[in-house]
């Protein structure tokens, strides 16, 4: 029943699915619409086939920039976030830059990072990390600090450390904040390396991520493996958000569903 | 004592609580029973006064503990990990498998079914919980325990028992308790002496002679209809 009831609420989701993807095929059909502008769901399909190989490598060097770059965020943000909720100097200082993060237009500064860091991997992962950072400080930063006034009178009360309330107190609380975070920045971390990808591609240098083969595609005026690379690498955003998901789930449980 | 320089909570507060005794304060909302409790405990410093503990006892070494309003549970800590926690923050050099021994006796003591222990407190009942929050204080065998209005949220039958069993404890091994409450048969039923607060001044002490252990004969006997009355009066009167 358990496991019926589980699949029944995927129905709805797949049943709109099928529905757009039977308009779009009726819609290539009925206006006889050309490949160049809107290849139909099965030009696409075949398309994927054919460049699997090419689909593959990108997949695999896209999701390995994006998983970098996610991770680093997390790393990082976290560290921010713990930094900011020791001192108010500390928050004072930091916030106003961790606001810059996010309101920086990363289209306008990955060509820069690219003079900088080179047409590489290392260039994918610095603007994935730059793009999904914000939401992973932002939520950290607010479970770190948002304890309730009598469980910080509690460890108060029994002299704990600043290390004791962090690590048995604002840690714990932040975990739930931090999963909301990372689901929100591993949909971004896809989003920063496709961007990256766009300009270390120019460059001519052996990189192989979906990006590069989009902008490639493009110019050549090849859309249905372009609409396949898409697809793809949305299926990368929804398989990360998906292990969060899963993770939260099981080993961060006993952090999660609080009262 | 005196606190807040714009408009102060409490003034003129002076008042001797004998080691070993449940004292208990009680007086209409607002008039700063938890904040002189707070003060008690260290949480709060008066802007001018002293308080003195005789013989000194810190919070920080688990000889002062407070039970809040709230249980004030870590959720993500199971009961006995919650009680294990006052071990783990006052005694560095307890070891892991002490603390949890300790806790577990002290869980035991607080009545606590031994299911529960191992249960998160969304799992528990509210009269659980408050035995979780109780055994968290008891644990580090404090020789001062506040409790700020522990049994206020719970149900009748839960207040009843949670009563009887810190009277039992207090009963094992005598402690200094201050219990801040709004309930006069409360007040009467588990202190040794009550004090009215009122509008930020305490008043005399209401001595309380009747005997222990409070059995069933104690609390249906006309003298404690007298102190349930006197403390009464006290109140209305504002505490003089």
């Amino acid at each position: 029943m358990g496991m019926w009831m589980r699949l029944s609420s995927w129905l709805p989701t797949v049943l709109l699915a099928v529905i757009v993807v039977a308009v779009w095929q009726a819609t290539v059909w009925i206006y006889a619409l050309p490949p160049i502008l809107l290849p139909s769901p099965l030009a696409v399909l075949d398309a994927a086939w054919e460049t699997r190989d090419e689909l593959t490598r990108g997949a695999v060097v896209t999701g390995g920039a994006a998983i970098c770059g996610f991770l680093l965020s997390i790393t990082v943000g976290t560290a921010i976030a713990a930094l900011m909720s020791q001192s108010r100097m500390l928050r004072l200082a930091l916030y106003p830059y961790v606001i810059l993060l996010q309101t920086v237009p990363i289209v306008a500064i990955a060509p820069l990072l690219v003079i900088w860091s080179g047409y590489t991997f290392r260039t994918v992962v610095l603007v994935t990390v730059i793009i999904s950072l914000f939401p992973i400080i932002n939520s950290v930063a607010a479970g770190l600090l948002a304890i309730p006034q009598d469980r910080l009178d509690l460890f108060r009360l029994y002299g704990a450390s600043r290390l004791q309330t962090l690590w048995r107190l604002r840690i714990p609380t932040a975990i739930g904040h931090l999963v909301v975070g990372a689901k929100t920045s591993s949909g971004l971390a896809v989003i920063g390396a496709i961007v990256a990808e766009f300009f270390v591609g120019n460059g001519g240098a052996n990189y192989s991520g979906l990006g590069t083969l989009m902008t490639g595609w493009q110019t050549l005026g090849r859309t249905a493996p372009l609409i396949a690379a898409l697809c793809i690498s949305t299926l990368i955003g929804v398989i990360m958000f998906a292990t969060v998901e899963l993770i939260s789930r099981s080993l961060l449980r006993r952090w999660m569903n609080h009262d | 004592m005196r606190f807040g320089a714009a408009s102060a909570v409490l003034q003129g507060v002076d008042c001797e609580i004998p080691a070993g005794e449940i004292v208990s304060l009680i007086g209409p909302s607002g008039c700063g029973k938890t904040t002189l409790l707070r003060a008690l405990a260290g949480l709060q410093t008066p802007t001018s006064g002293q308080i003195a503990i005789d013989p000194p006892a810190r919070a920080s070494r688990g000889e002062i503990a407070f039970v809040f309003q709230q249980p004030t549970l870590l959720p993500w800590r199971t009961a006995i990990e919650n009680v294990m926690l006052a071990l783990q923050l006052c005694d560095a050099a307890v070891s892991k498998h002490e603390a949890r021994q300790r806790a577990e006796a002290e869980l035991a003591a607080m009545e606590l079914p031994t299911a529960a222990f191992a249960r998160f407190p969304r799992e528990l009942s509210g009269g659980m919980r408050m035995r979780v929050s109780l055994a968290r204080a008891m644990v580090t065998q404090p020789s001062v325990l506040l409790l700020d209005e522990p049994f206020a949220a719970l149900d009748d039958l839960s207040r009843s028992a949670l009563g009887e069993l810190l009277l039992r404890r207090w009963d094992e091994r005598p402690f200094t308790a201050v219990l801040v409450t709004h309930n006069i048969a409360e007040a009467a039923l588990l202190s040794h002496r009550v004090f009215i607060l009122k509008a930020g001044q305490i008043g005399a002490a209401i001595v309380d002679d009747l005997p222990r252990p409070r059995n069933e004969s104690v609390r249906t006997s006309a003298e404690f209809g007298g102190l349930y009355r006197r403390i009464s009066a006290a109140l209305q009167a504002g505490g003089s």
